[in-house]
């Protein structure tokens, strides 16, 4: 077994509206900062103990898959590395 | 008939929902999610409040809890489950219902009164209602906006699965009357089958004359009605 760092990011869909990232645009605007758009992503970084890398990355699929993202709304990608 | 009020860490509308289903003479039970359904369970209400402080995403964890796979199985076999506000997120994160209730266009956390439409009175949470009927409830989430794929949203419509929409007091569908930027001003929905709803205003909240207006006493009634069909 082999350790690993996986790294779940979930990120809404394109053209899922994101009131959050608005508000936090609006207010580095207000900062003075000029920004053109501004996307916000959950993520999640994952330890886990695997026979190979790919194990790794299919185990934290899933749980991507059945917890960490909900398809309606997101996206997400997996990477792996090892610790 | 026994309803099963499904109490989560962080619920805080079950009180609420069995004193309302009491003054409708429905018999109904608070059960702790951690102690499985009753065996005597004819109905399932997911209540509303913050379960697991809305931990991830509104209803995320509650959705994965042991007793939801009750809760599925019941629905299946045509018992009536009803999800209001963190219980209707849990519906849809849960894939009871389709689609998914996410941040408010606001951002902000929002506890207001607004007007809901009768999209669909031939189901047993709606016969109370006449169709184009405008109900006045309460809201209050913070994550209300129902979202949901354009080929889904196409399939509710086509199978009149859209309970109630967001209206202005005279029942237009306007955007001002949609408090959340929810898709098609849609405020709750049922599942693949009639047994099951989920809606983000409160019922529970406008169900008892003592205290006023009683306008959602009609849904929560659904629940000792029979089947009636989609």
């Amino acid at each position: 077994m082999t350790a690993y760092t996986a790294t779940v990011t979930v990120r809404l869909k394109s053209g899922v509206l994101d009131p959050e990232a608005t508000t936090t645009q609006r207010a580095l605007e207000r900062l003075g900062f000029d920004l053109s758009s501004l996307r916000s992503a959950d993520q999640f970084e994952i330890d886990l103990e695997a026979a190979d890398a790919a194990s790794a990355e299919s185990r934290a699929t899933e749980m991507a898959e059945r917890l960490l993202a909900n398809p309606t709304i997101h996206d997400y990608t997996v990477s792996v590395a090892e610790r | 008939m026994t309803v099963a009020i499904v109490r989560f860490g962080g619920s805080n509308c079950d009180r609420d929902a069995a004193r309302a289903l009491d003054d409708l003479g429905i018999e109904n039970e608070i059960v702790w999610h951690e102690d499985g359904l009753p065996a005597d369970t004819t109905g399932v209400m997911l209540p509303g409040g913050f379960s697991y402080g809305d931990y991830l995403r509104a209803g995320a964890m509650a959705a994965r809890a042991p007793i939801m796979a009750e809760v599925k199985a019941l629905a299946e076999d045509g018992v009536p489950v009803l999800g209001i506000c963190n219980g209707a997120q849990m519906g849809c994160e849960a894939s009871m219902t389709p689609g998914a209730f996410t941040t408010n266009e606001s951002a902000r956390f929002q506890c207001e009164h607004v007007h809901v439409r009768v999209e669909n009175a031939d189901t047993r949470w709606t016969a109370a209602y006449e169709e184009g009927q405008v109900l006045e409830l309460p809201i209050a989430h913070g994550e209300g906006r129902f979202e949901i794929t354009d080929d889904r949203l196409a399939e509710l419509q086509a199978e009149n699965r859209v309970l109630f929409r967001y209206a202005t007091p005279d029942g237009e569908i306007t955007a001002e009357a949609n408090p959340n930027g929810s898709t098609d001003n849609v405020a709750g929905i049922l599942g693949e089958t009639e047994n099951v709803a989920v809606l983000m205003p409160h019922p529970e909240r406008v169900a008892l004359a003592d205290i006023g207006p009683t306008d959602g006493r009609g849904i929560l009634a659904g629940f000792a009605r029979a089947t009636v069909s989609p």
